[in-house]
């Protein structure tokens, strides 16, 4: 792996937001053995104040919660805490849910089914800076930004997803993993890692109303 | 005792039947009235009193009954006799009562309703009657309205044949006036009633969705449950249950429901279904697009299932996915496991599976499959098939 050995040897602080006790317990049980559940909260506001106390690597993050959800909690914390990364952990894998996470600042998003293992290669991924998508995500965005070239962009730089990354990402839906992606195109890991970045950058930033109407047309059926 | 009127109306006012019979056989006596009456309740009362129906407002209820009848009457005895002035004057005065008996009768929403209840056979009639159309309310206030105008404009034409249209148009202004005069009074009242019942339909559909919430929870999560409990032991048993709760709770939530004969994203959700529920494996389902469905969608749909049924049986892993993408010029499908691939050639010609039920079907309607596949390295079959110009237009139309 291109990780260093250094970072490979830090246990990382990851801090658990949940309205379920149950889950939590569980969560932190299968993710004892592979790093440090530094802290956890069953609210927006407790996950707010305990976060800034903790700091962590990496916030495990319910999308659904009774004082206004995961969404708060990124709002909150992202100008404050910066460094702070949020993966998004959820049992509802509702488009809606998933795009309106990633916009708000989530590094990636992961459905409750997944193994524990899965769970903290995710988690080791997310807090070394890459983005997690799931196949299903990755059928998310190119939905989303399914080929409309008729529509006017105001920021095409930013709006448009290129012909590579709308490759990569069919590659992630197809069930691929990032090393058999570099494989199939001949490029390394690194690229594929830069182009699924560049896509969650352009989720997060893009201006573009349609993809908000889109989820919003998804939310009315 | 023919239609049940007289104990309807006793029922209705808080008075004896006898009382009410009574009244009715002696108004027979008055040209008949008595049989139009009763001819007249049973059209327009309500098979059945609503429960625990205010007695209040009955005083109030005989007031359009008593209007709409004393117009009924005097047409009546019109048509008996009657000439000359004084015979016109009574014609007037009969649509004026039946006007304002028409719009006095708007102003009681439990009989509209009622009215909507019993007329929900017939659609045409609950327009008619029903008190959500708003359009209709209006249409028919100003029928009655219309018919109070005419009425007093005749009155005032006959009694004062001033033969200038100044007094016409004096008369007019008048009616305007109090017809506007009655709108005033009821609007409150009106608005009022309608409030309550908007509030009424909705706590109603709460309760019914609360209602259905409950029975689908009982049907399947806790019976689902309970299964899991007894086969808690059996790995294989309770994951199959779990996921197959898991995705008739999804799709109840989240997915819109569409035929699977229809469209071709919800085909290919339920061959993924079937296979996860046959073969007890998880089909990691990603769909981007919609299209219509038809005989070569169909074909494609099936020998996605051949191939998810394949990855099931040989390739010895727990979750194959599957990827179908509706573009422009074409649909593609693409089913992957990383399990324990094979060597294509070393494949007998005496199996079928994939031949016939894959590659032959795909090119019978003009599609392709292609296999892609070693040993230890997983198999991928991606199947595409050009789309039809007509049917991806129709799929994007019903998808907006």
């Amino acid at each position: 792996m291109t990780e260093p050995v250094a970072d490979q040897g830090r246990r990382l602080a990851v801090f658990l937001v949940d309205d379920h006790a149950m889950f939590r317990a569980g969560v932190r049980a299968e993710l004892g053995v592979h790093v440090d559940v530094v802290g956890e909260a069953g609210s927006v506001t407790e996950a707010v104040s305990r976060i800034a106390a903790t700091t962590p690597d990496v916030v495990l993050l319910d999308v659904h919660m009774p004082d206004g959800g995961g969404r708060a909690v990124l709002e909150a914390m992202r100008r404050t805490h910066p460094q702070v990364k949020f993966l998004a952990l959820s049992v509802s894998d509702a488009a809606e849910d998933v795009i309106g996470l990633i916009r708000a600042g989530a590094r990636g998003y992961v459905t409750k089914t997944i193994s524990p293992d899965e769970l903290a290669a995710a988690i080791r991924r997310v807090a070394d800076g890459d983005a997690v998508f799931s196949p299903r995500l990755a059928g998310f965005v190119l939905d989303a930004f399914a080929s409309r070239p008729d529509v006017p962009v105001a920021d095409p730089e930013l709006d448009q997803l290129t012909n590579r990354e709308r490759e990569v990402l069919r590659l992630l839906a197809r069930g691929y993993a990032y090393k058999e992606i570099a494989k199939e195109l001949y490029i390394s890991i690194k690229t594929v890692e830069t182009h699924v970045s560049n896509v969650l950058r352009k989720l997060q930033m893009s201006n573009r109303y349609e993809l908000s109407r889109w989820a919003a047309d998804r939310r009315l059926v | 005792m023919i239609a049940g009127v007289a104990g309807g109306i006793a029922r209705h006012l808080n008075v004896p039947v006898t009382g009410v019979r009574i009244a009715l056989v002696v108004l027979l006596g008055f040209n008949g009235l008595g049989l139009l009456l009763y001819a007249v309740f049973w059209a327009v009362l309500p098979q059945q009193a609503p429960t625990g129906a205010p007695a209040r407002r009955d005083r109030a209820l005989l007031l359009p009954f008593g209007a709409i009848g004393l117009g009924v009457v005097l047409l009546q005895g019109l048509l008996f006799g009657g000439d000359g002035v004084a015979g016109t004057a009574g014609w007037l005065i009969a649509l004026i009562a039946v006007g304002a008996g028409v719009i006095w009768h708007q102003s009681d929403p439990a009989r509209r309703g009622h009215w909507a209840d019993q007329a929900s056979q017939t659609p045409w009639l609950a327009a008619v009657v029903a008190e959500s159309d708003r359009r209709s309310f209006l249409l028919r206030f100003i029928g009655g309205g219309v018919l109070v105008a005419v009425g007093v404009i005749g009155v005032l034409a006959v009694y004062a044949p001033a033969g200038n249209w100044t007094t016409v148009f004096n008369g007019v202004i008048f009616a305007l006036v109090g017809l506007l005069g009655v709108g005033v009074v009821v609007a409150p009242l009106l608005w009022r009633t309608f409030s309550q019942l908007r509030n009424e339909r909705e706590g109603r559909i709460r309760e019914q969705e609360r209602a259905e919430v409950a029975a689908m929870i009982h049907d399947q999560v806790l019976h689902t449950l309970a299964l899991i409990q007894r086969n808690s032991g059996d790995v294989t048993q309770v994951e199959r249950l779990a996921r197959g709760q898991e995705r008739a709770l999804r799709n109840w939530l989240y997915k819109p429901s569409a035929s699977p004969t229809e469209r071709f994203a919800a085909a290919l959700e339920q061959a993924a279904a079937e296979v996860e529920d046959t073969y007890a494996i998880s089909v990691e389902t990603v769909v981007v697009g919609d299209t219509q469905c038809d005989e070569r969608v169909a074909a494609l749909v099936a020998a996605s299932r051949e191939a998810l049924v394949n990855a099931a049986r040989h390739a010895g892993v727990r979750t194959v996915s599957l990827y179908a993408e509706v573009e422009d010029a074409e649909l593609s499908v693409f089913v992957r496991d990383r399990g324990a691939g094979f060597d294509p050639d070393a494949v007998e010609d005496t199996r079928h599976g994939v031949r016939g039920s894959i590659i032959g079907r795909m090119d019978r309607h003009g599609g392709k499959a292609v296999i892609r596949t070693a040993p230890g390295e997983g198999t991928e079959v991606r199947l595409t098939l050009p789309a039809s110009r007509d049917s991806v237009a129709a799929g994007k139309e019903n998808a907006r």
